[in-house]
């Protein structure tokens, strides 16, 4: 990972859903792929350790549901919507630093199968997400 | 926003602040000043640090010269190290402590010359040591000169930072001080430093801070900001106030009883309480390490094996980007402290198996 400069602008996709807690949530049919936001993982800096849950576990809104470790910060993980976890990145063991690297692709952290598809109305567009982080 | 705004106008920046701004670091509120806590990132600057060379923007800390007849003998009688020992240009590691035997700063001494003596100590303490050192210059004939915010100090450390820095620099002791130029800047140089490496720390002053930093950055010195210095600092088993120490801890609970020369001529302050407590039991900091992939952090409880009570706590706990695991300083019982003995380290709620382990769990120096 190179240097990144304060004044460079978070990668905010249009396609995704945002909450306040700097996940992301993307939908494909019942299941919500979520992971943390470009914007997160600058903040944290360097990742070293991730927690996640087992596949499952039922997740209600705003649960928490992981934790994010930086060399110096820890950051607790806010499930954006209610369901049931299918499956956690299990890649991301020993890989951590791929959250710093790919937060949108390669570095998602939970697939939960939605139970509320209301919610997902709740959640910010990329957006709001924008104004929300002051970009 | 407004927040920052108003908050930013109270805190203090130091002459290379622009330059920590226009290489990218990331700036936080630190004892009173704005300070870059990283540039390219906490692991690839303790890297470059541990690989190279790292330098250190910590001109916010505290510089103050003692200057008179009574320099050595008002230092005898403050601090519990022996200055005696020191000759012209020699430092040594030492404490404040007060009557009761409690810490209130770690503090370098460095003997310019017996009437002239150089202090450093930590940022957030500066107004307290200066009232403490004012205080206690009473009856001393010498004559206290903060001179915390006339010059820049900048840590240079890493396996090259003597080469780097060139032979006057490499002709220094440990703890030496001397005079040297870089990129044509003049400095003081002292050897020593915060991060288990090799290295020094430049004295210069404010208006040349940002070519001799600019200097050190076209050498090759990787800029690094305060969370690579936190990390390493632990890595190297380094105590940092308010932390591992304060006035409620006493050198022998911090592992700092070396510093303390209860055999030495002068009496000094806090001698008869630290006397005491030299055999008395007391807890001990101790290095803690975890086999398992958990990071250990301030203010964790500390648990002995299988016990309900917690026993101690985290004093400093970090990802160690060196060792690639949690690492920590503990503040345990005696009869806990020996290197081996399994511990648990609470973590969110859940407790993680660790053992205390050797300390410094990384040096180069």
């Amino acid at each position: 990972m190179g240097a990144k400069e304060k004044t460079k602008m978070s990668n905010i996709p249009s396609e995704l859903k945002y909450s306040k807690s700097h996940e992301w949530v993307k939908v494909e049919g019942e299941i919500a792929t979520i992971g943390i936001t470009d914007h997160a993982q600058e903040e944290l800096g360097d990742v070293v350790y991730v927690e996640l849950p087992e596949p499952g576990r039922m997740l209600a809104l705003d649960d928490i549901f992981g934790t994010v470790e930086s060399v110096k910060a820890v950051s607790e993980l806010y499930s954006p919507l209610s369901g049931e976890v299918v499956e956690s990145n299990s890649a991301l063991s020993g890989s951590e630093a791929a959250l710093n690297d790919d937060p949108y692709q390669a570095a998602w952290l939970i697939k939960v199968r939605v139970k509320d598809t209301a919610e997902l109305d709740a959640l910010l567009t990329a957006e709001g997400y924008k104004a929300e982080i002051g970009e | 926003m407004l927040q920052w705004a108003e908050m930013s106008e109270a805190l203090r920046r130091t002459p290379l602040y622009d330059a920590h701004v226009a290489a990218g670091a990331r700036i936080v509120p630190f004892a009173g000043w704005e300070m870059p806590v990283q540039y390219a990132g906490v692991v690839a600057e303790v890297k470059a640090t541990r690989e190279f060379v790292g330098i250190f923007d910590v001109s916010h800390m505290g510089r103050a010269y003692v200057v008179g007849e009574d320099a050595k003998k008002f230092f005898e009688t403050l601090t519990p190290n022996d200055v005696s020992k020191l000759g012209n240009f020699q430092g040594q590691y030492s404490l404040l402590c007060n009557p009761n035997g409690g810490i209130i700063d770690d503090i370098i001494v460095y003997r310019v010359k017996q009437t002239e003596f150089l202090v450093i100590f930590n940022a957030g303490n500066r107004e307290k040591d200066l009232a403490w050192l004012r205080k206690n210059l009473t009856g001393f004939d010498a004559t206290l000169a903060d001179r915390s915010d006339e010059t820049c100090l900048i840590a240079v450390q890493g396996p090259k930072a003597i080469e780097l820095l060139g032979e006057s620099v490499a002709a220094l002791p440990r703890f030496g001080l001397g005079s040297t130029t870089f990129g044509g800047v003049p400095v003081t140089a002292a050897r020593t430093g915060y991060t288990g490496e090799d290295g020094a720390e430049l004295i210069c002053n404010l208006a040349e801070a940002p070519k001799l930093w600019g200097a050190l950055v076209a050498a090759g010195a990787a800029a690094c900001g305060l969370g690579a210095r936190d990390a390493l600092r632990i890595e190297a088993g380094l105590s940092l106030y308010g932390h591992e120490m304060d006035e409620s801890v006493n050198p022998y609970a911090a592992r700092l009883g070396w510093v303390v020369k209860l055999n030495k001529p002068a009496d000094f302050v806090g001698k008869a309480a630290l006397t005491a407590l030299k055999t008395s039991e007391q807890n001990r900091l101790v290095g803690v390490t975890l086999p398992g992939r958990g990071i250990p952090r301030e203010n964790y409880p500390i648990f002995a094996d299988a016990g309900t009570e917690s026993v101690g706590v985290v004093t400093s706990g970090t990802f160690s980007p060196t060792l690639q695991k949690g690492v920590a300083m503990a503040r345990v019982p005696a009869s806990l402290a020996k290197v081996g003995t399994p511990l648990q380290v609470e973590i969110r709620g859940q407790r993680h198996d660790a053992h205390v382990a050797p300390l410094p769990f990384y040096k180069n120096v």
